[in-house]
Formats: C-alpha cells, sequence, structure tokens
C-alpha cells in the first residue's frame, strides 16, 4: 500500500473548499475532512489540474547553453506544469524517431514533467520534404503534434498534404503562421511605432493570410489544424469565422501577446524582440476577448529561452523570443480572474483541459476527480511577485523582469510527486 | 542651458536647444573662414568615430569637426556586428571604454544601436549618433535646418527657428533616417513638413507622424508652394524590389528636374543630403542650380558637429544621465 | 544676503573716461598718434558694453575715428579651460575690426578681473587671429585673486574682497542700471 498526503482545504477551481487525498500517483479522495499521516494545509490555495505547455522550446538537442529538458522542465514544475510539449527546432531537429525518443527519454530521466515531443513538419524546417510523421508518430515518443515553429510551413501543397497525412494517426499540424515573403527582415510589427522606430514591419496580414488559407485547407481536407501563437484582432475574426463554419481549427495565444504591446520596443531593448512580435494595444485586448469566449482555445507560453549575447546586443542582430514557463499562470490569472471577466475554471481549461485534448496526452488535463492521476496545481491567488531574472530556466530573457504579477505557485503535483512544494523546486524530480 | 549628454535622436532636442545648436555652429561656420582654422576647445578630449557602415562622407566630416575643436580623433571602422559576423557591438564598446573615449559617434546598419550603445552601461562616452540603420541620422537634420534657416535669414538667422517654413521631403521616406530626424526636428523648430512619395515607400501606418502624405510632387510643388524641396536618395537596393517599376518612371514622377526647379517660388531651395544620384531623384541642372543647397550642406556639415561634439562634451559630467 | 553698491553709475562714467584717455595716452606715446593701430575688443558679456562706451569717449576725443577700425569683440567661450565643469555657454559672435589685429596695439576690455582665466583664453583666442604688436588689458573692476600672472593696464577701481564675495557689475544695456555692488 503507498503511502497517502491530504491536501488540505483548497477549492478546486472556482469551487467551495474542500479536501483532496492522494495515495501513490492517484487521487483518492476528495472530500471535507479528510486525515492522513501527512496532511499539507493549503487553505486559501485554488487547486488546477496539472498545467500542460503545447508550446515550450526546451533547446535540447543542440542549444544546452540556452536550457536543457532538466533545467527547462525543472522552470515549467515551478510554473505549475505538469507536462510540456518540447518544439523540435532543436539541432538536430526532431523530424526523425530518434530525435523524439531522446528528447521524451531525457525528459522521463528528469522527472519533473511529462515530456511530449512535437515532430518537424518538413525534415530540417527547411519546408521542403515532409519529415517521417508516421515513424514519429509509432515510435515510443508517439508524437501526435507536428510543427516547424519558427518557420512557417508555407508551401499550400505541402501543408495541405500534411495535414491529410496526420489523419492516418490522429495527428495535428501546429502551424507558425508567418508569410514569408511579407516578413523578410521583419524586426517588430508594422504600425506607427515601427514607423517612427525605422525597423522594418512584421505586418498582420502576414499571419492573418496564413491562417485565413489553412483554415480552408483544414476544411477542404477534412482535417484539423492548430494556429500557435495568434497575435492580431484580424486572426481572431479569421478563428471565429472558421469555427463558426464547423472547421477543426484550434488556436492559442502566449501571456506576452496577452500583456505587451509593441510601445515597449521604443526601448531597442531586445528581451521584447519575439516572433510573433509584440502587437498594438487593440490586438492585446482582441486577443483577451477571444480567450474569454473561446474563440482562442489554450494559453500555451512559447517559452523560448536564449543565452545572454543574443538578446544583450542591437536590435536586428537579437534572437527572437522571450521566457515564459514560471509567470504564464500568473498572467493567465492577472487576464481571467483578477480581470473579473471570468474565472477560475476557464484558467484550467486554457492552461490544462484544452492543451492535453489538443495534444492528446495521457493522464493530463483531467478535471480533477477520485480515480485521476494526481496531477495538480496549486496557486495562492492573493501573492504578488515581483519577477526577478534568476530562475530555474538557463536563461534570463523574462520581458517582465520588475514586473509586479499576481499569484504564486506553491505546489506542483506531478503523479503524486511533489516535484514543488511550498514555492520549492524538489531537488530530485520523480523517480 | 544644459546641453543632453548624448545625442541620439533629433526628438531628444527641445526647440531651444536645437536653437542653441543651430546658433553654436554660426560661431563655428565663422571659425571655418578663418585663416587658422582651429579651437583648442576639446583639446585632451578623444573622440571615436565608430562606423559599422561604410560612409566617407559623414565620417569626414565628423572628424574634421573633432579635428578643428584639436580633439583626438579616432576611427574604428567595424564591419559585421552581429554575434555570428565576429565582433559584436559591446565587445566593441567596451574596448572604446577601456581606451578612455570621451564621445562615440556611431554610424551602425541596425536602428536602434545608438541607444543601445547610450543604454547599456558598456559606455560611459557620450554617443552621437551618425546614423542608425533606417531610424535616424540627427546630425543631417541639424545640418539642414542650419542651411535652410542661413539660405531664409542670412546673416540674421541667429535665434532663429523655421516658424511655418514649408519643407517638402521628397522620396524614400519609409527606408530614410535623414526623412525622420527632419520630421522631429523640423516639427520642434516649427516648420510644415510634407511628405511626398509612391504609396511603397511611405510607411504603412504613418498616424504618429506629424506630416502631411501626398503621391504627387507635382501637386504639392503647385499647391503648397514649398520654400524648401528636400531630395532623399534612391539606396540602390530598392530599385530591383519592386517598390516602383523603373527608375525611369521614378524619375519622371518624383525626381527633380528643370520643369519643377521653374516652379519653385523665387527664394526657394532644393536640397539634398547626398551623394545624389544624378538622373534619378535630381537632375545635373536641379542639382547645379542657384537654388541647389548641395555643396553648403556639406560645408555646414562640419560647423553643425563641431557645435554638437561641443554641446556632448561641455558640462560636468559627472551625473551620467541622459 | 548683503549687498553694497561700490561704484555709482557717476563712478563708472567717471572710470570710463579716465581709462579711455589713458588709452589714448598711453598710445599717444607709443605710435605718436591717439588711435592709430588701435583696436579695442570686448569680451562678452559686460566687456564689449565697456568697450563701447570706451570707444565712444575716444572718438569724441579724437574726432577722425573710424570706429569700424577701432572696435571689435573677441568671444572666449571656445578657449576656456573649464568646459568640462560647466555647462554649455552661449558661443557668441567674434567680430574683428576691419583692419585686423596684425601689428596693432590691442586692448582687451573685461569688467572683472578675478582668477585671470578669461584673459588667459582671450589671448589664446587673440593668437588665433593674429600677431599684434602688443596686448594691453582694461577692466572696470579689478577684485584680486590672481591665478595666473596678469594684471590690468587700465583699472577703473580696485576692489579688495574676499573671495566668496560675488562682484556684480551692472550697466544700463543689460541691467536697467548702472552700478558695482558687492554681494556676501
Amino acid at each position: 500500500m503507498s503511502t497517502s498526503f491530504v491536501l488540505k482545504n483548497l477549492s478546486i477551481g472556482d469551487g467551495p473548499v474542500t479536501d483532496i487525498e492522494v495515495t501513490g500517483d492517484l487521487i483518492t479522495a476528495i472530500g471535507e475532512n479528510l486525515s492522513a499521516a501527512e496532511q499539507i494545509d493549503c487553505a486559501g490555495l485554488v487547486a488546477l489540474p496539472g498545467l500542460v505547455d503545447l508550446h515550450t522550446h526546451l533547446r535540447e538537442p543542440g542549444f544546452e547553453q540556452s536550457e536543457t529538458v532538466l533545467t527547462g522542465t525543472q522552470a515549467a514544475a515551478l510554473g505549475g506544469f505538469t507536462a510540456v510539449h518540447a518544439m523540435a527546432n532543436t539541432s538536430p531537429v526532431a523530424d526523425t524517431a530518434g530525435v523524439v525518443e531522446q528528447v521524451a527519454a531525457l525528459g522521463r530521466e528528469a522527472g519533473y514533467v511529462d515530456v511530449f515531443p512535437i515532430g518537424a513538419v518538413t525534415v530540417g524546417l527547411e519546408g521542403k520534404q515532409l519529415a517521417e510523421l508516421g515513424a514519429m508518430a509509432n515510435s515510443k515518443a508517439k508524437v501526435r503534434v507536428f510543427s516547424d515553429d519558427g518557420k512557417c510551413v508555407h508551401d499550400p501543397v505541402l501543408m495541405r498534404r500534411a495535414l491529410e497525412y496526420v489523419k492516418a494517426f490522429g495527428g495535428v499540424v501546429a502551424q507558425h503562421a508567418q508569410e514569408p515573403r511579407l516578413t523578410e527582415g521583419a524586426q517588430m510589427h508594422e504600425g506607427a511605432v515601427s514607423a517612427e522606430l525605422g525597423l522594418a514591419g512584421w505586418p498582420a496580414v502576414a499571419e492573418e493570410s496564413i491562417i485565413a488559407r489553412d483554415v480552408l485547407l483544414a476544411e477542404h481536407v477534412g482535417s484539423r489544424v492548430h494556429i500557435c501563437h495568434l497575435s492580431t484582432a484580424g486572426s481572431v475574426e479569421i478563428v471565429r469565422w472558421a469555427k463558426a463554419r464547423g472547421i477543426q481549427v484550434t488556436a492559442e495565444v502566449t501571456p506576452h501577446h496577452l500583456l505587451l504591446t509593441d510601445e515597449l520596443v521604443r526601448s531597442y531593448d531586445a528581451v521584447y524582440k519575439v516572433n510573433p512580435p509584440l502587437r498594438t494595444a487593440t490586438d492585446v485586448h482582441a486577443l483577451r476577448a477571444a480567450l474569454i469566449d473561446g474563440t482562442i482555445d489554450i494559453i500555451a507560453t512559447d517559452h523560448a529561452p536564449h543565452p545572454i549575447e543574443a538578446k544583450d546586443c542591437e536590435w536586428n542582430a537579437a534572437a527572437f523570443g522571450m521566457l515564459g514557463l514560471e509567470t504564464a499562470a500568473s498572467i493567465a490569472q492577472l487576464v481571467l480572474v483578477d480581470s473579473g471577466l471570468s474565472n477560475w475554471s476557464r484558467l484550467a481549461q486554457v492552461l490544462s483541459e484544452n492543451p492535453a485534448r489538443i495534444g492528446q496526452d495521457p493522464n493530463q488535463g483531467e478535471a480533477i476527480a477520485v480515480g485521476q492521476v494526481a496531477n495538480l496545481t496549486l496557486i495562492d491567488p492573493t501573492a504578488k511577485r515581483t519577477i526577478v531574472a534568476e530562475s530555474a530556466s538557463k536563461s534570463i530573457n523574462s520581458p517582465y523582469v520588475g514586473l509586479e504579477l499576481p499569484g504564486r505557485v506553491m505546489h506542483t503535483i506531478y503523479r503524486g510527486y511533489f516535484t514543488v512544494r511550498d514555492g520549492n523546486l524538489a531537488k530530485a524530480g520523480r523517480p | 542651458m544644459m546641453m543632453n549628454r548624448n545625442l541620439l535622436s533629433a526628438a531628444d532636442l527641445s526647440r531651444d536647444q536645437a536653437v542653441e545648436i543651430l546658433d553654436i555652429a554660426e560661431g563655428m561656420a565663422d571659425v571655418n573662414d578663418r585663416e587658422i582654422k582651429k579651437l583648442p576647445t576639446l583639446r585632451g578630449k578623444t573622440v571615436v568615430n565608430l562606423f559599422f557602415e561604410d560612409s566617407t562622407r559623414t565620417r569626414i566630416s565628423f572628424e574634421l569637426a573633432a579635428k578643428r575643436l584639436s580633439a583626438d580623433v579616432i576611427n574604428f571602422s567595424a564591419k559585421g556586428s552581429s554575434v555570428s559576423k565576429g565582433e559584436s557591438l559591446k565587445d566593441t564598446a567596451q574596448t572604446l571604454e577601456a581606451m578612455g573615449a570621451d564621445a562615440v559617434v556611431i554610424r551602425h546598419g541596425a536602428s536602434g544601436a545608438a541607444n543601445v550603445l547610450a543604454h547599456s552601461g558598456w559606455i560611459n562616452g557620450a554617443i552621437v549618433n551618425a546614423g542608425d540603420g533606417t531610424h535616424e541620422h540627427p546630425t543631417q537634420a541639424l545640418l539642414d535646418a542650419f542651411t535652410m534657416r542661413k539660405r531664409l535669414h542670412g546673416k540674421a538667422s541667429a535665434g532663429r527657428s523655421l516658424d511655418g517654413v514649408k519643407v517638402a521631403i521628397v522620396g524614400d521616406i519609409l527606408h530614410s533616417r535623414v526623412a525622420r530626424s527632419n520630421l522631429l526636428l523640423l516639427n520642434t523648430l516649427g516648420a510644415e513638413v510634407h511628405f511626398v512619395a509612391p504609396p511603397t515607400l511611405l510607411p504603412a501606418n504613418a498616424s504618429n507622424m506629424k506630416a502631411t502624405l501626398h503621391y504627387s510632387l507635382d501637386e504639392v510643388l503647385e499647391n503648397e508652394t514649398p520654400e524648401v524641396v528636400m531630395m532623399l536618395r534612391v539606396q540602390a537596393e530598392r530599385m530591383n524590389a519592386s517598390y516602383f517599376p523603373s527608375e525611369r518612371e521614378y524619375a519622371r514622377i518624383w525626381g527633380f528636374n528643370a520643369d519643377r526647379l521653374a516652379k519653385l517660388k523665387p527664394g526657394a531651395m532644393v536640397m539634398h543630403p547626398g551623394p545624389m544620384n544624378r538622373g534619378l531623384e535630381i537632375d545635373a541642372i536641379s542639382a547645379d542650380s542657384p537654388q541647389s543647397t548641395v555643396l553648403g550642406q556639406v560645408a555646414n556639415g562640419v560647423s553643425v558637429r563641431m557645435a554638437v561634439l561641443f554641446s556632448v562634451l561641455s558640462g560636468e559630467r559627472a551625473n551620467h544621465v541622459n | 544676503m548683503s549687498s553694497r553698491t561700490v561704484l555709482s553709475s557717476d563712478d563708472i562714467d567717471r572710470a570710463i573716461t579716465r581709462i579711455a584717455h589713458e588709452i589714448l595716452e598711453a598710445n599717444t606715446a607709443l605710435q605718436k598718434s591717439g588711435t592709430k593701430n588701435l583696436v579695442i575688443l570686448g569680451i562678452p558679456t559686460r566687456g564689449v558694453l565697456l568697450a563701447e562706451r570706451i570707444a565712444a569717449v575716444i572718438s569724441k576725443t579724437e574726432p577722425n575715428t573710424n570706429i569700424d577700425e577701432l572696435l571689435g569683440r573677441l568671444d572666449i567661450t571656445m578657449y576656456r579651460d573649464d568646459l568640462a565643469k560647466n555647462p554649455t555657454r552661449n558661443v557668441t559672435e567674434t567680430h574683428i575690426p576691419s583692419g585686423g589685429i596684425d601689428d596693432k596695439v590691442v586692448v582687451l576690455v573685461d569688467d572683472v578681473l578675478f582668477s585671470g582665466r578669461t584673459i588667459r583664453a582671450a589671448l589664446d583666442a587673440l593668437n588665433d587671429f593674429g600677431r599684434p604688436r602688443a596686448v594691453r588689458l582694461a577692466v572696470l573692476v579689478d577684485r584680486g585673486h590672481r591665478e595666473l600672472p596678469i594684471r590690468a593696464d587700465f583699472v577703473g577701481k580696485n576692489l579688495p574682497t574676499a573671495r566668496e564675495e560675488r562682484i556684480r557689475v551692472q550697466l544700463a544695456e543689460t541691467d536697467q542700471k548702472n552700478a558695482v555692488v558687492i554681494e556676501a
């Protein structure tokens, strides 16, 4: 018989105060006045199903100076995640069964979260030839999400084929929507600020035209498509239209696109350089509304660590990307709960249930219930914290440093094991 | 008056500061007419010309300006600045700091490079932006304003602004740092700015720009009768990128030529920051006409840059705030 | 802050008239003519006004005086040795009389002689415009505390002061009245 512990006096989402008993890796009881040898006071905390990130750059293999599977999953645990999907743009690219199995194995070895590798759509992310999607799907890593993230599958024929082909094993293509010709040399959102700053503009239409094309392709071939990091009000309109039409499309938004705008680029501080670029306040507003009304299905971090030298330089020379794992839940709380516009159950949907469903992640994103695997996140919603550069991630390119954000992940329980307890990371992962 | 420690953008200058720099430049222009064209003002100061882009004209203008003020001048040409292409901006800046540069004049292909240098903490010296990507070129705007003022007011220029002066800036506004800096400074000095360009070479969203946008040069000459027409250089890399169908068509619609010269009102001037593509954005007759200020702009460049170096290098340096 | 007037408007007029005559006498001794080869250069701001007043007295005394060849101004901002410590000063016009300064007797005019650094800068500036036969110095007030081996040839009034005291020369053209005031 495994040992049990009881989490006392928490709220499940927006629900009333209750207790949760965990035995081994399962939730074994939910109710008032539970007791066990080990009781953890969780008064005031909100329990959510363990958070799931559909869009994480763990950088290993190939870019270990930025992040490793170990450091990235530690950051994920601190951010309340129990599963992450590792993007394919590593070196070598995750375009073969060998690489995805290696990443999955590194994740298991680390033991902080489930690591589900995302496979590349095309060989080497080059957009020329389909990667061996079937081999990756049938590998031990059981890849279900395919993406050339960082690059757009811009060839319409190739995109059509990918959408069709993944139907064979129930996969999904996650598109990085960026028309390449319209964004050659692009540095920031094309608008009034880019005109002033003299930085090459990244027009909204470069994103929207690809999304429009891809939802029509998905409809045509009867497949489903997932749109990575939607960033414009126009993209929201297209997805809303496609959903109304019954097209199988899901959409994600990043925390930074829900909070930050292109005005920040005026500093020329490359920490704000990201792909897709920070947009305008109008876009932020539209994205928030779409997240609340269900047009956007999930928040995904697009956690993109970079070494100092890739950011401590002139804007044009800097790399795209920002950290996000350890701050995502706070921004979601700010936008959904603290705003008074939505609630914790919507937050649980967009940060756990929906991404797990899109990624088909076993034992993740399930409603908290007896018999389920104990993947849990407990958040203190009243805590405030000022973000500092130091974090579990190997990199420090967080755009939120110095900002005060609400909420703090107090405990992360991954298959019954505390990867984070009282806000502190476990010294070792789950054995 | 307290001047800024750095000159990164034309927007850094208040109206009084801008007029003061132009006034100081008047004094410097007198020095350039003297037999001994040298002042001891910046003796013992080291000015580094840090050029990541080739620009012989701008570099020698700054070099002459610094030398006429008795500063020691070091020319540092660096090619390629990204992490992947050899020495980074940061390493270069820290090297210059270690050598004790009092002022760094930077020309860089990346927009914002001067801002990054000024705010990174890598370097303590004064930073003067000599052109950053497609962002700004504030000393060009100052020398253009100086040239306009001199043409319009002659010896009575000192202390004056450019209130009510109509300036048409014609050409590749989208990619022009000269246009951006001129817009900011001309607005500060009270001038009225008109941008004239093919729609492809105007910013997609110019709502923050205090200028009137036009597609037709002829209409502007006809309806606005500007005192100043400033022609921008068409960069070679735009010519085959579908911004306009052909050089011939561009010259016909947006080029300045003898016919358009004849439409200018008396006393109006034609400016060009150089180097000119004769026959493309400006024809030879206009470029060499009495209305042309092209050579005057070059001469005034030295005076204005002397004034800028003097301004950023005088005053207390203990508090490093911009 | 206490202040006391040490020279009245009449005192200033008398001092200027005396200085003008002393300049003429000295030049006559050297050049055999009151204004021959004589150049008077005011140092901005108030030295320029004083130089104009001195030149006016001279041209009254010597009716043949050509004021364009006699009077000028010399801005010394760019020759100062304390630029690094002081905020930017306005650079004003320098005007050298039409005959230049080569082989002339140049009289520099300033309001107050204190450390001597302004005059040192003026001597440097003069050097860049030519080679005078001699350079003289006229000041309205010499308050002592010299930091350089410089002395005035023509002095309106010697005023022993404490270093921390301030001398304010007020002239009607800029200050609406004529007076020299010590502030402590």
